[in-house]
């Protein structure tokens, strides 16, 4: 597969208890686990979406990604053509062991609804649309490891066949408390800030 | 019945998340969906979950759940009417 360069317009990386946006730390934490880390950059960012502290990991790590990169240039009022494109290596595994030791003792047999609906990584998208209000497209792919080049051509044809305004994409994965998520907007236009970069080079900064 | 309610409420913040409320934010009376809690269809598949699991009580009919769940006040009553443990 050739790689059609992308338009990179904003970036962001969520790893090791830090948050760095385009490239300079947003947040930082102790060392901690995630759920403590998520929560901290929930309230340091005053987020106000309670529905945050329902969701599982990999939502919390995608929402965190998404809600900084978004809120800035999503519109309450006009409709946000801007596409989803997200991959991950482990899927919903977290969650879906969770809710499998959840059900694995028929003596004590009561399965979460609340743990179910996250059995599926594309959940996490329902989350940020519902969040956004974003009707557009959206998938979310399963890669043995980060495949900048895919993400790279799959958002440049949404953009060229117009099928999106913009698209964010990239890399949200979650297991056994360890996360990294790195996440872009991609436009058609071009940004200086960016022009000599690509969605490889950002990733591995 | 005080110390029931006092349960629930506490089940009901542990359980569904309710991260930013406490036992006394949650008055007896408070619609627990709409305009109260704000809880989701989620929540209420959860309440169910909670009935079964805490007090062995199935319920057949998600129907009833509705009157069943408005409140703090009618799960206390109704649970107290029909717990198995």
């Amino acid at each position: 597969m050739t790689q059609n360069k992308p338009n990179i317009q904003s970036y962001i990386k969520i790893e090791n208890n830090e948050i760095v946006l385009n490239g300079t730390s947003a947040f930082k934490t102790e060392p901690t686990d995630f759920a403590d880390f998520a929560k901290q950059a929930y309230r340091n960012f005053e987020m106000q979406y309670p529905k945050f502290f329902k969701m599982d990991a990999l939502s919390k790590l995608a929402f965190l990604g998404s809600e900084l990169l978004l809120s800035p240039i999503t519109s309450t009022e006009d409709e946000n053509n801007i596409a989803l494109v997200l991959a991950n290596k482990s899927s919903s595994l977290d969650t879906d062991v969770k809710y499998q030791e959840s059900i694995s003792d028929k003596e004590n047999y009561f399965p979460s609804p609340a743990v179910f609906v996250y059995t599926l990584p594309n959940i996490c998208l329902g989350e940020i649309s519902i969040r956004h209000q974003l009707k557009s497209e959206n998938s979310f792919f399963i890669f043995d490891a980060f495949n900048g080049e895919f993400l790279s051509n799959y958002s440049n044809i949404l953009l060229n066949t117009n099928k999106a305004d913009l698209v964010l994409c990239g890399w949200t994965e979650f297991f056994n408390d360890n996360y990294k998520a790195f996440l872009c907007i991609i436009s058609a236009a071009e940004n200086e800030n960016y022009k000599n970069e690509n969605i490889n080079t950002l990733y591995h900064k | 019945m005080e110390a029931l309610k006092e349960e629930l409420k506490n089940k009901i913040i542990t359980t569904l998340n309710l991260e930013d409320i406490a036992v006394e934010d949650i008055a007896d009376n408070d619609p627990l969906f709409g305009d109260g809690l704000g809880l989701d269809s989620i929540d209420a598949l959860e309440l169910i979950v909670i009935l079964d699991k805490d007090y062995g009580i199935k319920l057949v009919d998600p129907k009833e759940g509705k009157s069943i769940f408005q409140s703090i006040e009618t799960m206390a009553s109704y649970i107290s009417a029909n717990r198995t443990k």
